[in-house]
């Protein structure tokens, strides 16, 4: 085996690297993508992952809207992002070189598979000239490798057609880069049985790609230097990589778990929102309930007939859907049940950019109800994070019977991070009540509430406790409907001191960086990664700044007032046009100013510390 | 020590709640809300384990006067409420209460689902051809050239057949009632009650203020005999005040015939409730006044397996072939590593 004969050539230490992965849709770019983050994983390093794709499932061959791309940036130190630019770029066709080579750097590695530089393709990515031939790439290493050809070679003899062949290219270009990086080959060796293990052809042709691409980097006499990136020093423990999706899967199963609540979860497929319901689907011996309903309006309606009924009733969707999802939201804060709601943001309004990753519903999530309609808000930072959070929304839930939404995004939905696997026996029990009867014959109350203004979880099924709930509004205490105008103002004011009640429950925010100071970086949600990076490299710099990052969004943080008004000046930046700036200006009344970008994108460092240079200089 | 086992026995009045009933005076809901204490308390499932699930409109209001657990949702919706209820918590009794307009236009999509999945609900639809709590526009079963609040020059759009849409759909179990009915109702309730699986109950239902009297044809006493029919399941379609006429096939095609001038009884369409093929029910379903009686009772009635059931054996059969889910075991599966 390849990997067991040790390098042969020089090889340079890295503390960190990013590679993407680039071809068309249909080039397994993807899978490229993330069997690199998870050899690196295994290695030991910190990653942190980008991928990208086109909304089309295929879009036609060889055009610049079809490319696909995946990002990874892994290190032998803590990371936070899957990095601004690119060390290297492996580009499988024309269109995949023009859209992707800005994001190299200058000198960086350029691997692209010749065989597809032809007239057809050249004029498909809109060439006028073929660039490796006209010199333009003159400031990388350039690799040229006809991987089709290698490929169809080194797979030959197994009586594959032309187009089984070559859909093994990835494997080749995956041994190749793992080559470059000195990964081993195993992990993905392993994935090819377990994937392919029922067609052996398949399975050996793409064994031997991926083998042949190594080789190809080991002898021939192109590449001088492999490149090598250590250990990162994680906390000691046992680690996988996951997808912010995965982990909110797992972090469901775990509430439910800890609640000793059985998990409903409906959900209507939407990208990027449908791996959940995808995660939850298998793992049917945990006896989760899962609902593929017929829309989002079902499948919210549906939370409110599982969670009356006791259960821990979960939905998630992205921007269209909760759109669709309001009015049963609002039901939901009308009759005080706890349920989960996650939207996994995308690019917006109406459609948008479904695969693109976008914060711009922040807002719908705060407003986008009739009626005075306050729930509670939570956003996890980062893919792993996503595991915690919707175990903090059940606690939040069931502790105060309120709809809990959870504000996700694509970019950490589909990105991915080593995840430090908990020890489930340590994980503390949430402590649901569902009153068991009336006490010495006394009436019962459905909307006698608690020190937390939260009512009784009772359960039909339970004798005596018979009560109706329903979206009219109800007498305080009773249930009873009751259109007194002083009831209304009382329980339209109890239900929204009940959400900012929450705040007295919630640990208090915390800065990054120096307690008071010239710029506070204030962020929430996925931009968590980019912000942290910019605002620690500024504070090695010298300046003076501090990063705070809010994972609580309704109710805000019950110190975040004293922690604005201990900085000169505010940075909000965004994926959206201002929303977050918005809801603090008015809330503290003190100046923000934002740094918007609604791209589809992820901000990256550099533009981040560009601004925070701009407003300390 | 002895314990008694017996369950204590329900009256009507048991099911009452403390609410006020807010109806206007001489609406058909009245009825139907008394004909369901009746069927309830014969029936003998505990208040506790009943609830009913409602969308919005006059009708929809029903599960607060019923002391028993109930959830007065959103329009249209009480059936994917009921999915969520019954998916979980299998054991429950549940029914939903919806109207035409809740049920058939706004609700269209739920209402089509949660019969295809053939949950073990019961849906109680009153169909009154109007909005009543809206103030008289016409709904998805007003008749054409019905002048209402929105329509002053009569509607132009095809009414829809609550029964021939839950037959589309092929419920299990479909039937057809009217409010003054009273024993009638309550023999059809708990019929469907007794059938496992979603039952389809259209209740014809007077609204008094909005659309007085659109069911007067069944209900007026010198013209019932001829204008309804009343199914029995192995019975000849025999109607008429002297029970001499009856529907049968000619083709495909339904037709009235007397009975005697050489038609005798076994010329008949023979009604047959269990046939598992939805075509007869789907035929009586499209029988409308003037030219035919309009059935009642029940229109079909087989079984078929629950989605409910459908979920929870999923479920078993995962355990049985994995086990009880293992958080530990479920995070640590894939490829792992271990930082020391
Ligand atoms: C989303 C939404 N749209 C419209 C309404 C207004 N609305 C309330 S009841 C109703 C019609 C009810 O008609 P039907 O189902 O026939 O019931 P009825 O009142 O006649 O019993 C409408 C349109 C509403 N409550 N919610």
């Amino acid at each position: 085996m390849a990997t067991t004969t040790g390098p042969s050539k020089s090889v340079v230490e890295l503390s960190s690297a990013t590679v993407r992965f680039c071809g068309d849709s249909g080039d397994g770019m993807q899978l490229a993508g993330s069997q690199m983050t998870l050899t690196s994983a295994l290695v030991g390093n910190d990653v942190a992952t980008f991928p990208d794709f086109p909304a089309e499932i295929r879009a036609p061959r060889g055009k610049k809207f079809g490319v696909s791309g995946f990002q990874i940036h892994f290190a032998s130190k803590d990371i936070y992002t899957p990095g601004d630019q690119v060390d290297a770029l492996v580009a499988m066709n024309p269109a995949a070189l023009v859209t992707n080579l800005t994001d190299l750097v200058p000198g960086g590695v350029l691997i692209v598979n010749a065989d597809e530089f032809n007239k057809n393709n050249l004029r498909l990515a809109e060439c006028a000239t073929n660039p490796l031939e006209d010199n333009s790439l003159a400031n990388y290493q350039l690799f040229s490798v006809d991987m089709t050809r290698l490929t169809r070679a080194a797979v030959e003899d197994l009586g594959l057609g032309v187009k089984e062949s070559d859909r093994c290219r990835n494997f080749f270009a995956m041994g190749l880069v793992f080559w470059l990086y000195d990964r081993p080959l195993e992990p993905t060796l392993r994935y090819i049985d377990d994937k392919f293990g029922k067609k052996p052809a398949i399975a050996e042709a793409n064994r031997r790609a991926l083998t042949a691409g190594y080789n190809y980097g080991e002898t021939t006499d192109a590449f001088v230097s492999q490149y090598r990136v250590e250990k990162a020093k994680l906390p000691a423990g046992k680690y996988k990589n996951i997808t912010g999706n995965q982990a909110t899967a797992y972090g469901l199963l775990a509430a439910a778990n800890r609640s000793g609540c059985e998990l409903f979860f409906a959900g209507y497929p939407i990208t990027p929102a449908s791996d959940i319901l995808h995660e939850l689907s298998r793992h049917k011996n945990f006896g989760v309930r899962t609902f593929q309903a017929e829309d989002e309006i079902a499948a919210v309606t549906s939370l409110i007939g599982a969670a009356y009924g006791g259960a821990m009733a979960v939905t998630a969707s992205s921007g269209p859907g909760i759109a669709l999802k309001a009015e049963g939201a609002a039901l939901a804060v009308m009759t005080e049940l706890p349920l989960i709601i996650i939207n996994v943001q995308r690019g917006g309004p109406s459609t948008g950019l479904p695969t693109k990753t976008e914060q711009a519903d922040l807002l719908q999530a705060m407003f986008g109800r009739n009626g005075e309609c306050p729930l509670a808000i939570l956003a996890p930072r980062s893919p792993a994070d996503c595991f915690e959070i919707v175990q903090e929304a059940w606690e939040i839930a069931v502790n105060f019977m309120t709809p809990v939404m959870v504000l996700s995004d694509g970019y950490l939905a589909n990105g991915s991070e080593p995840w430090r696997i908990p020890d489930v026996s340590t994980l503390s029990k949430i402590a649901v009540e569902h009153p068991p009867g009336p006490q010495n014959g006394s009436l019962f109350y459905p909307y006698l509430r608690n020190e937390k203004l939260a009512r009784p979880w009772a359960i039909p099924g339970t004798p005596g406790l018979m009560h109706r709930i329903g979206g009219i509004e109800k007498q305080d205490k009773t249930g009873s409907i009751s259109y007194d105008p002083k009831n209304h103002q009382h329980m339209v004011d109890t239900r929204a001191n009940k959400i900012a009640g929450i705040a007295q429950h919630l640990p208090l925010q915390t800065v990054d960086g120096p307690e008071r100071g010239r710029l506070l970086v204030l962020s929430w949600g996925g931009t968590y990664g980019a912000c942290q990076t910019a605002v620690r490299d500024a504070l090695e710099r010298g300046l003076s700044v501090a990063h705070c990052h809010l994972r609580y969004l309704n109710p805000l943080p019950r110190n975040l007032g004293e922690i604005l008004r201990s900085y000169d000046r505010v940075l909000v930046p965004e994926l959206n046009r201002g929303q977050l700036r918005l809801l603090v200006r008015s809330e503290f009344l003190v100046d923000c100013q934002g740094l918007n970008k609604v791209q589809g994108k992820p901000f990256t460092v550099k533009e981040l510390s560009r601004q925070i240079d701009q407003m300390l200089g | 020590m002895s314990v008694d086992t017996t369950l204590p026995v329900l009256t009507p009045d048991d099911f009452a709640s403390d609410q006020d009933v807010r109806w206007c005076p001489g609406c058909g809901d009245y009825s139907i809300l008394k004909q369901m204490k009746v069927a309830l308390a014969a029936i003998g499932v505990p208040r506790e384990q009943t609830v009913f699930v409602s969308g919005i409109g006059c009708s929809s209001r029903f599960p607060y006067y019923m002391n028993t657990y109930g959830i007065h949702s959103i329009h249209g919706r009480a059936p994917a409420v009921a999915t969520g209820l019954k998916v979980s918590r299998p054991e429950l009794s549940v029914w939903v209460i919806t109207g035409d307009g809740d049920a058939l236009s706004i609700g269209g999509n739920h209402l089509m689902h949660a019969i295809r999945r053939n949950l073990d609900i019961n849906i109680i639809l009153f169909n009154n051809r109007i909005y009543g709590l809206t103030k008289g526009q016409y709904s998805p079963t007003s008749v054409l050239g019905q002048v209402t609040k929105s329509t002053p020059m009569g509607v132009v759009d095809n009414p829809l057949s609550p029964l021939s849409v839950a037959i589309g759909c092929e419920a299990t179990f479909v039937a057809r009632s009217v409010d003054v009915y009273a024993k009638h109702l309550v023999d059809t309730l708990q019929r469907a009650a007794a059938h496992k699986g979603t039952s389809f109950v259209e209740v014809y239902q007077n609204c008094s203020v909005f659309n007085d009297g659109a069911w007067d044809y069944a209900t007026d006493k010198s013209s019932k005999s001829d204008t309804v029919l009343e199914l029995t399941h192995g019975k000849p379609l025999i109607f008429g005040a002297n029970k001499d006429k009856g529907i049968r096939l000619n083709g495909t095609l339904p037709e009235v015939v007397t009975l005697g001038q050489g038609v005798r009884e076994d010329d008949l369409l023979f009604h047959d409730a269990h046939t598992p093929e939805p075509t007869l029910a789907y035929l009586l379903s499209r029988m409308r006044q003037p030219d035919f009686p309009e059935p009642i009772g029940v229109f079909r009635d087989v079984q078929a397996p629950c989605y409910e059931d459908g979920i929870a054996r999923q479920i078993d059969d995962a355990r049985q072939a994995r086990g009880p889910g293992d958080l530990q075991r479920l995070f640590a599966s894939g490829e792992t590593w271990t930082v020391e």
